[in-house]
């Protein structure tokens, strides 16, 4: 298969970029789209170009370093597979494709397509665990979980931190992401007992790194490679008005002392 | 002439581990804050250890070549973590465990280790639970437990079929909290290019920054390794892009022994490489082989057909079809263990009988499965394998059979370790699939997760504290010190001299053409001309690396030619010393199947009377031949036998 190529090049963050064309033939339509640009990169390696920088590690869907914005979708066309399990029989011989980084005031560019997502990380070290430390814990079996909960509890953590939810979005929210891990503890009696602050921490987090706010467009929902559902950020919601009113009705009893 | 020492404790195996931890030093809480730990690698090893270490009120710098410490492979895992619970009421046991992955590793382990791999397990799970990981459930709200690759027992935890996935987000949980918490800071988009020794000891680091190409010191009193297996020196593998073995190299080249480096897992499910721009490999659960029935057509003219596109493998009658592995293996069958599996389809395909495209591929076919059990029992155990199947090949096995052929999966070797993870150089750890110590020449289903885990929640931290007792008085170091400056400049002109080469060929196809080197000699078959000739090429490949690589780009910037040049480099070093391992080990055993060594009726033939050691090198400098040095593994617990599946 052959394709024309329109990739956005930028050397660096400070650097002013631009959508440069490229033509690939000869691609197997079993290739995936990885291979597709490793098969440009070889290309440009042996002409003396300058190959481009994009993200990825595992290429089977699930480290979620993947990232590229192809014909204004995150991750592609496919539904619910990241970039890495794109194939080109996506594409039709001939089709023009456009690939773009992320964009998102949280995600500066590094290089070409490549972002930095450690916003991502700063959300969970602001409170997306359980503070529990090595050893000292209770036996594995001693609080049973209702198995509905515990499924609903995986489904929210199957998330991979991609951040498709934020390209995806008109506002450039984490509010999946964020609703998913705070939906994943606060589900299990074991994240339950630090839910109220751990909502609060994480969407102050939020806030500080530039992320934008949920308008309920559901773009996230639509291109999660993971599915992950739109109810997460209802329940995040739910969390954290129920965190504010109960820290309010803290604050006046005190004062009222 | 050994100069290794296991230093394994004293006494019954059963009490070594709570007699070492009750006579080991220990560090005071006003101390720990005084000492500072490097740990390399961030999957389930490293980060399990960084938290940990964290925890204890250590300073720790903890380092990954991922942007962030969450996507180390350890996710990729599918079927899921063993433990010795009992919870099924089955006859469990931490003995049953030990044993089970003693005699799985054919007896090529060291008991002591493994022993208290199976005594920690359990708390692993207890661990997980409490971060929140959330393991399948029965409808009581307990936790269930499966039978896994043909264990007897069912000890096998699982999360759906994404196990790795949530035991590392567990683990990177708990580090996010120390590195708030200020006791772990993240080094992310690094590479660690080298070890640095003072007086003889580990003391720090030469890390390049992956975006700005800067040469990085950092000092330490002591250094962990948890950089993970070298399954990627076969170019194609089920490993991540960026897994590398360059830090645990680096530490080889600075005196740390390596041991057994040409024990290889090699994983039978896996989807077939479709042609030759393929990246990488992907697998596919070996729970298929439940169900599934392996095959290839018992006649050439067929194998013709199919690949002209003539006939559907449906129209090949049930009499003109293979199952090779239930002719072979009448007792097991179709779930015969992997490294029998694997050889079983290569030797079918050697032999031209190979379907698909390629001719380098086996079915495994549900049509049986699914008359017997229907449509949706099939589809509810292995839905979202059919599914991710299809993703990939566009083929429905609901409709036609699966293609699979065996692909580089696990590294059992690495860095030789003693009995408190600490490698032949003072204060450096190995930690993870990184080190050899637990699997001997063939590692079980679900004893991976295990072992990483156990070694950096468990382990490690109690181990660490027994050195670092005596480094309370040793100040932090200098950076500045010839030491860290010579190391420096040793990796400066090392980048320099490759990205100054200016040779022709890419690295990528010198890693390919190293891959099929390795894949073609020292894969699932190996003999003494093969292992030979092998020698021969990767030394040219070698010779023509060093004449030349074209890299395009600079130095001081994003550059992922100038990475992958580095650990191409090192991979075709470690080629070589895997090929001296396979040569010198004149038996057949676990995943190391010699063609020389087998019984009349083709199983591996062991020879334990001479090859009941561990092979540890030792680097001799550049041109020299590495140094063999032996282990002898001694089983007071177990009787050794023979594996047989017929």
């Amino acid at each position: 298969m052959n394709f024309t190529l329109k990739i956005w090049r930028q050397k660096n963050v400070t650097a002013k970029g631009e959508m440069v064309s490229y033509d690939v033939s000869g691609i197997s339509a079993d290739s995936s789209f990885f291979e597709m640009l490793d098969t440009l990169n070889q290309k440009l390696i042996m002409t003396g170009g300058d190959p481009v920088a994009f993200d990825h590690d595992c290429r089977e869907g699930i480290c979620g370093t993947c990232s590229l914005y192809i014909n204004g979708r995150p991750h592609g066309p496919a539904k619910g597979v990241t970039t890495c399990q794109l194939h080109m029989r996506a594409f039709k011989d001939g089709d023009t494709i456009f690939i773009e980084p992320w964009r998102a005031k949280a995600f500066p560019i590094i290089r070409d397509l490549i972002v930095d997502r450690s916003a991502l990380d700063k959300i969970i070290q602001a409170g997306g665990y359980v503070s529990v430390n090595t050893g000292g814990v209770p036996d594995a079996n001693t609080i049973p979980v209702p198995k509905e909960k515990s499924d609903s509890a995986f489904d929210a953590a199957t998330c991979i931190g991609c951040g498709a939810c934020v390209a995806a979005c008109s506002n450039a929210a984490a509010m999946l992401f964020i609703g998913a891990k705070v939906s994943h503890l606060a589900l299990l009696p074991q994240g339950r007992v630090e839910a109220a602050t751990r909502v609060q921490k994480m969407v102050a987090c939020m806030d500080e790194q530039g992320f934008g706010n949920c308008s309920n467009t559901y773009a996230c929902e639509f291109d999660c490679p993971k599915g992950i559902s739109v109810a997460n950020i209802a329940r995040m919601n739910r969390e954290f008005l129920g965190a504010k009113l109960f820290s309010e009705k803290e604050r006046v009893i005190k004062e009222s002392l | 002439m050994t100069r290794l020492n296991a230093r394994i404790p004293e006494g019954p195996v059963a009490e070594k581990w709570t007699a070492y931890k009750s006579g080991s030093k220990l560090v005071n809480p006003n101390n720990k804050r005084k000492l500072d730990i490097i740990v390399i690698g961030t999957g389930l090893a490293g980060a399990s250890a960084a938290a940990s270490l964290g925890q204890l009120g250590y300073n720790v710098k903890v380092f990954c070549y991922q942007d962030t410490p969450r996507r180390a492979h350890s996710i990729a895992a599918q079927g899921g973590i063993n433990a010795a619970k009992n919870y099924p009421n089955d006859g469990d046991s931490a003995y049953r465990l030990f044993y089970d992955t003693i005699k799985g590793g054919d007896y090529r382990a060291r008991e002591a280790n493994v022993y208290r791999l199976a005594q920690v397990s359990n708390q692993i799970i207890d661990l997980c639970v409490a971060q929140g990981v959330p393991f399948a459930r029965e409808y009581s709200g307990l936790l269930t437990n499966r039978s896994f690759g043909g264990a007897q027992v069912s000890r096998t935890f699982y999360a759906r079929g994404q196990t790795g996935q949530q035991l590392l987000l567990g683990a990177y949980s708990a580090l996010s909290r120390q590195i708030a918490a200020g006791t772990v800071k993240l080094y992310n988009r690094r590479d660690v290019l080298d070890m640095v020794l003072v007086d003889g000891k580990a003391r720090g680091i030469i890390a390049r920054n992956l975006v700005t190409g800067e040469i990085e010191r950092h000092a330490a009193h002591a250094v962990v390794l948890a950089n993970g297996g070298y399954g990627n020196v076969f170019f194609l593998s089920t490993n991540a892009m960026g897994s590398n073995v360059t830090p645990a190299w680096s530490a080889y080249r600075k005196g740390a022994m390596f041991a057994n480096p040409s024990f290889t897992q090699i994983h039978p499910t896996c989807i077939p490489v479709h042609g030759d721009a393929q990246s990488k490999l992907t697998l596919m659960s070996e729970s298929l082989r439940n169900d599934g029935r392996i095959w290839v057509p018992a006649k050439m003219k067929d194998v013709e057909k199919l690949r002209n596109k003539e006939i559907k493998p449906s129209d090949i009658a049930e009499a003109d079809r293979d199952y090779y592995l239930e002719r072979r293996y009448p007792a097991f069958g179709n779930l015969v263990p992997r490294d029998v599996a694997s050889r079983a389809a290569k030797e079918r395909c050697d032999a031209g009988f190979g379907v698909g495209a390629t001719g380098v591929a086996v079915f495994l076919d549900f049509a049986d499965a699914i008359k017997r059990k229907g449509h949706d029992a099939i589809d509810s155990l292995y839905g979202n394998l059919f599914q991710m199947y299809e993703q990939i090949v566009a083929e429905s096995p609901y409709e036609t059979p699966m293609m699979i052929y065996p692909a580089v999966h696990y590294t059992m070797g690495g860095l030789w370790v003693d009995y408190e993870l600490m490698t032949t150089i003072p204060g450096l750890y190995a930690i993870g699939e990184c080190n050899f110590s637990d699997h001997g020449a063939n590692r079980l289903g679900a004893s991976a997760l295990m072992q990483g885990l156990a070694d950096g929640y468990f382990v490690l931290p109690y181990t660490i504290g027994n050195y670092l007792a005596n480094e309370i008085h040793t100040p932090r170091f200098d950076t500045a010190s010839s030491e860290f400056t010579l190391a420096a400049q040793a990796v400066t002109d090392r980048l320099k001299q490759i990205k100054n080469s200016g040779g022709k060929e890419s690295v990528d196809n010198f890693h390919r053409r190293l891959g099929k080197i390795m894949w073609e000699y020292c894969g699932m078959a190996r003999n003494d001309a093969g292992l030979t000739e092998a020698l021969y090429q990767i030394t040219e490949l070698r010779q023509e690396f060093a004449r030349g690589v074209k890299i395009p780009g600079g130095l001081d910037e994003y550059n992922p030619e100038i990475e992958k040049a580095c650990r191409v480099a090192d991979f075709i070093e470690l080629g070589e010393l895997m090929v001296r391992d396979a040569q010198q080990r004149r038996e057949s055993c676990g995943g190391h199947f010699r063609e020389e060594y087998q019984t009349s009726e083709g199983e591996a033939l062991r020879n334990d009377d001479e090859f009941a050691f561990v092979g540890a090198w030792e680097y001799s400098g550049r041109d020299a031949a590495a140094q063999l040095h032996r282990e002898e593994l001694q089983f007071n617990e177990i009787k050794l036998s023979q594996r047989s599946y017929k």
